[in-house]
């Protein structure tokens, strides 16, 4: 049995996180209500499961503790205890340091074992408490009747039943465990075993008697067994003081050799865990998801073999069936892109999932009442952009708590229902997913941003804003919202983060507020970073791709649209706006077609909310790329954001807008100061 | 990249082709290409392939030597005209003109890079114990990129030394254009 078990550990981790979730959230549903069986039992599951899991990782620390948990969970399980409020933030809490411990055991870093400890003492005291018998850890069919004390070690039968295997069960694994308890003499009953010629592979004929010397808990020995208590013929007999010396089991457990093999599975698994410290994941994928695409990729191995036949000897006159098999190829490559990409999607319900807890702790710290909806849980998004924008959500529902919802006696006095809410919503629009998240509080506080935005310098005294804009400010860095939009003190972390977080994505944050309404922040976020819709734009010999969502129109200029300022370089005027001018040729250093504005193109790009003019010799056709990093072996370049590889195997270079913006700000700013200077 | 770390490297490709080849178990491989007459030599070990001058795509505000990206199967992989790199002559392209493509080292992790030479001539093996310290040429030739130089056959070869190729000059200017990048104000919202 040398499988390196090291292989399977990650996802071990992998399922014990997940099983953790489901725990976290269906504990919050107890909450809720009254205890319902199959919450309970989904909960017993998920902590099974993971003690099962570390019990054969040999993470023993992590296997003790659940197994407290478990105890616990099938108290309640077989109506024996009432689920109190108590034993449900226990459980939470240990959902908590489980979670700490597996983090910790992954990263190969030390427990926390203070914490543990605590916690692990809290779940016995309330095992010990109001339960009907303290001894249920071990199976109700046998109690123990002998006095512990008197028995200095067990005899224990094991005869597995044929089909042990077929259940995944080893046998091994269940006496390596054995041992760990104590001296262990096994001794094999081979009396089951056939004729060679009859024998099957796939079956279990052998048969153990084990002695067990030490002082062991009879729950210890049957909790190793666990696993396989249906699947077996278990007999396990205490041996009293004075008969621990007449019995001698004949033969050792081959120790030597079942030590090397559990060393070499330590070392294995350390070394995965020093390797797999860095971000590698894995991914879920539904079946039907699968399927699609290996629908697709039939049909594209179909269209393939039609093509070569016609190539084998062709014949214009086939020009036609030609240009068909070439249209069915287009189609099956970019239905497969889609599948695949959608392979990536995951719904945001796996960002959302951390809200209840996070409210849940919040309103028994904080003494606020809150109700948590959520909806569009089901709305999908790439991974990628999923792991990322985790964080800055939570820092806008925290502060939303915070700083949006007022205590339940500010609600009353205000004439407002008690329990306050926030509105978690998610839905597509356009190539877009938004996420809204909505707070019926008192709302952010124009005039006190404004006060605190003139103290900081950041904007004029007497300066006229729009009420919008006003409340953008609070995303600038440097404007702690601590003291201003409440009195409750903020975390000191701005909502400048949450921007750079959202903006790193190429996404973007609105805020609307009302006075004594509530606010509202909105998130947009492409939906996948992988792929865009391009607009090809030609300067001089060189092509460049403009991502189309930056994109608001392309025109061409008329003499009287345009204006310099001085300083500020070229301007052209939109519609009653005045845009600045940022000639792509001049940035790029490229050798343009056209010199005068008229001739060209003026493409009007929006990036972080402003708008420019991008001046063109000419729009190129639309298409979707792929984006390819050039980081991957070069540098990044500031108004570039990564290449593409066009149809003809050529590289194409995709503008950063908001980067290009800076980049000209930053042009124009030089020249005007060289100038001056001349 | 410390001259230990290409020390070993040099040391384990002599083992490489002694175990495959059969050369001088102190010697190694070099590739050896021509730039305006003289001879340069790379470690074939680094050489992923070799590959006639195709047009490149020109990345705007880059020092002149980067050519520009190509697409290699998928990867997007910076040019660098060696000429241009070393301050020799500038000479057309031709058809003999040759892109050497290959990997090198630095803080960041692997990358792919591709040199614009004359013309590759051959590969030599060179026995560790004829490869001499770069003398001192003066400022107007750069050595930093140098390993050594190596005789054989009565020729002269300028060992490069590829790590050091797309490490300094071009990190450093990475790491500015970085703080630079931080350094600008978030004026996103910021009213005129």
């Amino acid at each position: 049995m040398a499988i390196d078990m090291s292989q399977f550990l990650d996802t071990f981790y992998e399922e014990s996180f997940e099983g953790l979730d489901i725990m976290e959230s269906e504990l919050l549903n107890l909450d809720e209500g009254d205890a319902d069986s199959e919450t309970i039992n989904t909960i017993f599951r998920a902590a099974h499961s993971i003690k099962g899991g570390s019990g054969t990782f040999g993470l023993n620390a992590v296997a003790e503790f659940t197994h407290i948990l478990e105890t616990l969970l099938d108290e309640m399980r077989d109506g024996r205890r009432e689920p109190t409020e108590e034993a449900n933030n226990t459980m939470l809490a240990s959902v908590d340091v489980l979670r700490g411990m597996l983090t910790a055991l992954r990263d190969n870093m030390d427990l926390e074992v203070d914490r543990i400890a605590a916690t692990q003492k809290d779940l016995e005291t309330l095992l010990n408490n109001g339960s009907p018998s303290v001894d249920t850890v071990a199976s109700e069919s046998t109690p123990t009747t002998v006095g512990e004390t008197s028995v200095v070690g067990w005899d224990i039968v094991f005869k597995p039943h044929t089909n042990l295997f077929a259940t995944g069960n080893d046998p091994v694994r269940i006496i390596r465990e054995l041992e760990t308890l104590g001296e262990l003499l096994i001794d094999l009953d081979d009396s089951r075993l056939p004729p060679f010629e009859e024998m099957s592979p796939e079956e279990c004929y052998l048969g153990w008697t084990a002695k067990l010397t030490g002082n062991v808990d009879r729950g210890a020995i049957e909790e190793v067994f666990s696993w396989v208590e249906d699947e077996c013929d278990l007999e396990i007999t205490p041996v009293k003081n004075e008969t621990s010396e007449a019995v001698k089991g004949p033969t050792a457990l081959p120790a030597a050799d079942e030590r090397r093999t559990s060393g070499d599975r330590r070392t294995g698994e350390r070394r995965t865990k020093s390797g797999g410290a860095a971000e590698s994941s894995s991914i879920r994928v539904g079946i039907d998801k699968v399927d699609s695409v290996i629908n697709l990729v039939g049909e594209l191995v179909i269209t393939q073999s039609m093509l070569s036949t016609l190539g084998e000897d062709f014949d214009t006159k086939n020009l036609n069936r030609l240009i068909e098999g070439l249209d069915q190829l287009e189609l099956n490559t970019r239905q497969l892109q889609e599948e695949v990409m959608r392979m990536r999607m995951m719904p945001i319900s796996f960002a959302f999932q951390r809200f209840p807890r996070l409210v849940h702790d919040y309103s028994q710290k904080n003494g606020k009442k809150i109700e948590l909806l959520m909806t569009g849980e089901q709305t999908e998004l790439d991974k990628t952009v999923m792991e990322k924008i985790g964080d800055p959500l939570t820092h806008l529902v925290r502060n939303s708590l915070d700083h949006g919802l007022e205590t339940p006696e500010e609600r009353i006095a205000s004439g407002k229902p008690e329990m306050g809410t926030i509105n978690l919503n998610a839905y597509h629009q356009g190539g877009n997913i938004v996420i809204e998240i909505r707070d019926d509080g008192r709302g952010l506080n124009s005039e006190k941003i404004r006060a605190k935005a003139i103290e900081k310098g950041l904007i004029e005294e007497g300066a006229r804003l729009e009420q919008e804009k006003i409340y953008e400010l609070i995303m600038l860095p440097g404007f702690s919202t601590a003291d201003v939009i409440s009195d409750v003190s903020g975390r000191g972390v701005g909502m400048d983060v949450v921007v750079k977080n959202i903006q790193a994505l190429s996404g973007k944050i609105e805020v609307s507020s009302e006075a004594g309404k509530g606010s509202v922040f909105t998130i947009r976020l492409p939906l996948t970073l992988a792929i865009l819709d391009g607009q090809t734009v030609a300067v001089g010999k060189e092509d460049y791709i403009v991502p189309l969502v930056s994109i608001i129109e392309s025109i061409q200029l008329k003499p009287e649209m345009l204006n310099a300022v001085v300083g500020k370089g070229e301007t052209f005027k939109l519609r009653n706006e005045h845009l600045p001018i940022i000639r792509l040729h001049k940035i790029f250093n490229a050798e343009p077609v056209n010199i005068e504005l008229t001739e060209g193109l003026l493409v009007v790009v929006e990036g972080e909310g402003k708008k420019v003019g991008l001046f063109v010799d000419e729009l190129r056709g639309q298409q979707q790329v792929v984006i390819k990093s050039l980081e991957a072996n070069y540098r990044r370049i500031e108004g570039i954001s990564g290449a593409t590889i066009l149809g003809d195997g050529s590289v194409a270079l995709i503008l950063d807008i908001p980067g290009l913006i800076k980049l000209s700000n930053n042009e124009v700013m030089t020249e005007y100061q060289s100038r001056k200077i001349a | 990249m410390s001259t230990a770390t290409s020390e070993q490297a040099v040391s384990a490709a002599g083992e490489a082709t002694h175990n495959s080849i059969g050369v001088d178990s102190s010697g190694s491989q070099y590739l050896t290409f021509a730039l305006a007459g003289e001879s340069y030599g790379v470690d074939i070990l680094r050489v992923q392939e070799i590959k006639g001058w195709t047009p490149v795509t020109r990345i705007p505000n880059t020092p002149e030597y980067m050519q520009g990206v190509l697409n290699l199967r998928g990867t997007i992989v910076p040019i660098v005209d060696m000429r241009m790199r070393f301050s020799l002559e500038t000479a057309d392209y031709t058809e003999i003109t040759v892109i050497i493509v290959l990997s090198v080292k630095n803080e960041n992790g692997d990358r792919v890079i591709g040199l614009v030479v004359d013309s590759v001539s051959d590969v030599v093996n060179v026995d560790s114990t004829n490869i001499k310290p770069t003398p001192d040429f003066g400022s107007s030739v750069n050595t930093d990129f140098l390993n050594g130089l190596a005789t054989t056959d009565d020729r002269m070869v300028m060992l490069l030394d590829v790590d050091k190729l797309m490490s300094e000059d071009e990190m450093t200017a990475m790491a500015s254009v970085g703080e630079a990048a931080d350094a600008v104000p978030d004026v996103a919202a910021q009213s005129d």
